[in-house]
């Protein structure tokens, strides 16, 4: 998000989700649609079978979508910068960017030439592993389609490298003229059903709801008039991993946590369980006993989605009413009511009705939503951000005509290094994701009869290369020991992973991946690295 | 029985379908044909969406750890020691010594009044949720 908003001016996907049907060329690079966004997937894989679109995956594994690609580059585990700067080195060479794009739309584009210069194909090849006819078909099909689209997930983001990475995509973008038109773009892919909300919302430790600066006077004031407070905090808070750190060092004393499970879904678990265990006061809001929750001091039991009204924002900025199924289950409430309560017991009453009350005042104080009203919810499927005022009918896509930002910003970024490379003592990358039959920490899909019946037990994958090196066949019980953690895993053989590389999923809280993974971060977005060094040993 | 449009509560696609009731129950889920992302069709997690809900697991009254033992509380226990708490730890740390974790599965309302509640109530900007993971 940080290095869209930083070259773009703003970090959201720059497309809807129907104009996947119309797109020429798709280069997806750090994505397992197919597992993590089904129904994104499924437009792309018509587009290419349909209408014969031109597929580019880039990835170490040979995901689903990969054996469906015109082409695949299977480029070394945290080399996303040189294999993109590499693709545009051979685009300016063959003086295939797009000129009039560049001199009218974009700013900074000389030293993105100094930068790219550098990156020729043999030097490319050596560090990401792609040949270099592969890189100029890539770089052709990319630039020379007229309706390309560039997505990517976490594959992308979770590196220390990762804001890196996301300013490459949109350099690689900007410099063939392939954004800000339908059908064109870079689409970065939301994991979960309201992350773009709930950033749209101001849950980030920097700005208000619509990324509105907690450190900009003039903005603060609109806040304290409208909360009618005269004192709004003017720096900026603490991310999630700094929270946890601080925990750790016992300068926050008390953390309230709604809906999430850090002790699971985040790097290096042990280091996370300490540190809350330190904590004077650990609250804990959610549906199920999460692992989280096991370590609080106060549990509250929420209603779930079905129990409530409200709106959700997906990855395609859409905004869309959640009605309420069913009654809250006994003995729980809504989250929102929860927060009201307390808030009003501290000394801050909220007295709102409904959420629609909630909403009136987001509608008041975002600019982007101002628009996005509960009446106009209600009768339709949703309206896309930026929504300005309530005749807008919504932005399926972003930076026409100009960038959010005025002029598209060039950042060349050079290649570093991942936080941890294997060595001899560990000599595995181990790569972390999801599968497709379960969610996240699974919380909710591990309760789910069929899902368990598919997906039942972490297990490692492997290559049949190393298990043959490592004498161990499928269900071989491995120990996968990092510099963090050790952990015994059945090994599973997979022809679609690369050597020296093993994978395995964060689903499965009684064999928790996250205690072996590394909270190495970002520095610009504090997105850890996860993937890591590992050890492997028949036990 | 009824049938309630609603948005699938797991990745970022954002699909919505009706969810089924029966005598207060969730009990299935049929998908919607003219939504623009969904298009009548769903995913393995969607199709099951409904099964989680009413699980016997799930969490019916607020709990305190008293000592090394977690017990059952009411509500205005609960919300009377979380209160307490939070004001007396402000009090004597400052409103820095407070975070706050929202969530990327609840609604945008509920986001807004925790980001709210953690501004204008406790004076800290210390709130985040797990976008970056």
């Amino acid at each position: 998000m940080a290095g869209l908003a930083a070259t773009f001016g703003s970090g959201a996907m720059t497309n809807s989700i129907q104009e996947f049907d119309d797109a020429e060329a798709f280069f997806v690079i750090g994505s397992n649609t197919t597992e993590q966004h089904p129904m994104i997937a499924s437009r792309i894989i018509q587009a290419v079978r349909q209408k014969e679109a031109k597929l580019i995956v880039a990835d170490p594994r040979e995901i689903k979508l990969a054996k469906l690609a015109t082409l695949h580059l299977k480029h070394k585990m945290g080399s996303d910068v040189a294999l993109l700067n590499g693709l545009m080195h051979v685009i300016l060479k063959e003086g295939w960017e797009d000129k009039e794009f560049i001199k009218d739309r974009t700013e900074n584009f000389e030293p993105l030439k100094a930068v790219v210069a550098k990156y020729t194909p043999e030097r490319v090849a050596e560090i990401t592993g792609v040949d270099k006819d592969s890189l100029r078909k890539a770089s052709e099909i990319y630039a020379k389609a007229k309706r390309s689209m560039i997505i990517y997930a976490m594959g992308i983001t979770q590196h220390v490298a990762g804001t890196d990475n996301v300013k490459s995509c949109a350099n690689l973008a900007m410099l063939t003229g392939h954004v800000g038109y339908p059908s064109t773009g870079v689409n970065p892919l939301r994991g979960q059903n309201n992350v773009q909300g709930a950033c749209d919302m101001g849950a980030l430790p920097n700005v208000y709801s619509g990324y509105q600066s907690v450190t900009d006077p003039k903005i603060r004031e609109v806040f304290e008039k409208e909360w009618g407070v005269n004192d709004l905090n003017d720096k900026a808070g603490l991310t999630l991993t700094e929270m946890i750190d601080a925990a750790e060092r016992g300068d926050i004393k008390a953390l309230y946590v709604m809906g999430e499970n850090p002790v699971v879904s985040d790097p290096d678990a042990r280091h996370v369980s300490r540190a809350l265990r330190k904590l004077d006061l650990l609250v804990v809001q959610d549906i199920f006993l999460t692992e989280t929750a096991r370590l609080a001091h106060v549990v509250l039991p929420a209603a779930s989605f079905a129990e409530k009204m409200g709106t959700f924002t997906n990855t395609e900025r859409r905004v869309q009413l959640s009605r309420q199924a069913i009654a809250p289950l006994g003995g729980t409430l809504p989250d929102w009511k929860i927060i009201c309560e307390i808030s009003s017991r501290v000394g801050y009453p909220m007295n709102y009705d409904s959420p629609i009350e909630i909403l009136d005042e987001i509608n008041r104080v975002t600019p982007s939503y101002a628009g996005i009203t509960y009446s106009r919810l209600k009768g339709s499927w949703g309206l896309s951000w930026p929504c300005p005022n309530e005749d807008h009918p919504g932005t399926l896509f972003l930076h026409k005509d100009q960038f959010a930002r005025g002029l598209g910003a060039f950042d060349a970024r050079e290649y570093i290094p991942p936080a941890e490379v294997p060595d001899e003592e560990y000599p595995f990358t181990l790569i972390t994701g999801r599968v497709g039959f379960q969610f996240h920490t699974g919380t909710m899909t591990r309760k789910i009869s069929i899902l368990e019946r598919e997906a039942p037990n972490a297990v490692l994958e492997m290559n049949s290369k190393d298990a043959r090196r490592l004498r161990v066949i499928d269900g071989s019980i491995v120990a996968v020991e990092s510099r963090r953690g050790e952990l015994h895993l059945p090994v599973q053989i997979k022809q679609d992973i690369p050597e020296s590389v093993v994978f395995s999923t964060f689903h499965y809280s009684e064999k928790n991946i996250n205690e072996l993974t590394i909270c190495a971060i970002d520095p610009v977005a504090k997105i850890p690295e996860f993937s890591c060094a590992v050890s492997i040993r028949r036990v | 029985m009824s049938q309630t449009l609603v948005v699938c509560p797991f990745c970022g696609c954002g699909c919505s379908f009706y969810l089924e009731e029966k005598e207060g129950r969730a009990v299935g889920v049929t998908p919607s044909r003219e939504h623009p992302v969904s298009q009548g069709s769903l995913c393995v997690k969607g199709w099951r969406a409904y099964e989680f809900i009413n699980r016997p697991e799930r969490l019916k009254s607020p709990m305190i750890r008293d000592g090394g033992i977690v017990r059952d509380a009411t509500w205005d226990e609960a919300f009377d020691l979380v209160s307490r708490k939070l004001i007396s730890i402000k009090k004597e740390y400052g409103s820095g010594a407070l975070a706050f974790l929202s969530s990327a599965k609840l609604t945008n309302e509920e986001n807004y009044v925790f980001m709210k509640m953690a501004r204008a109530a406790f004076k800290t900007n210390n709130i985040d949720h797990c976008a970056r993971l």
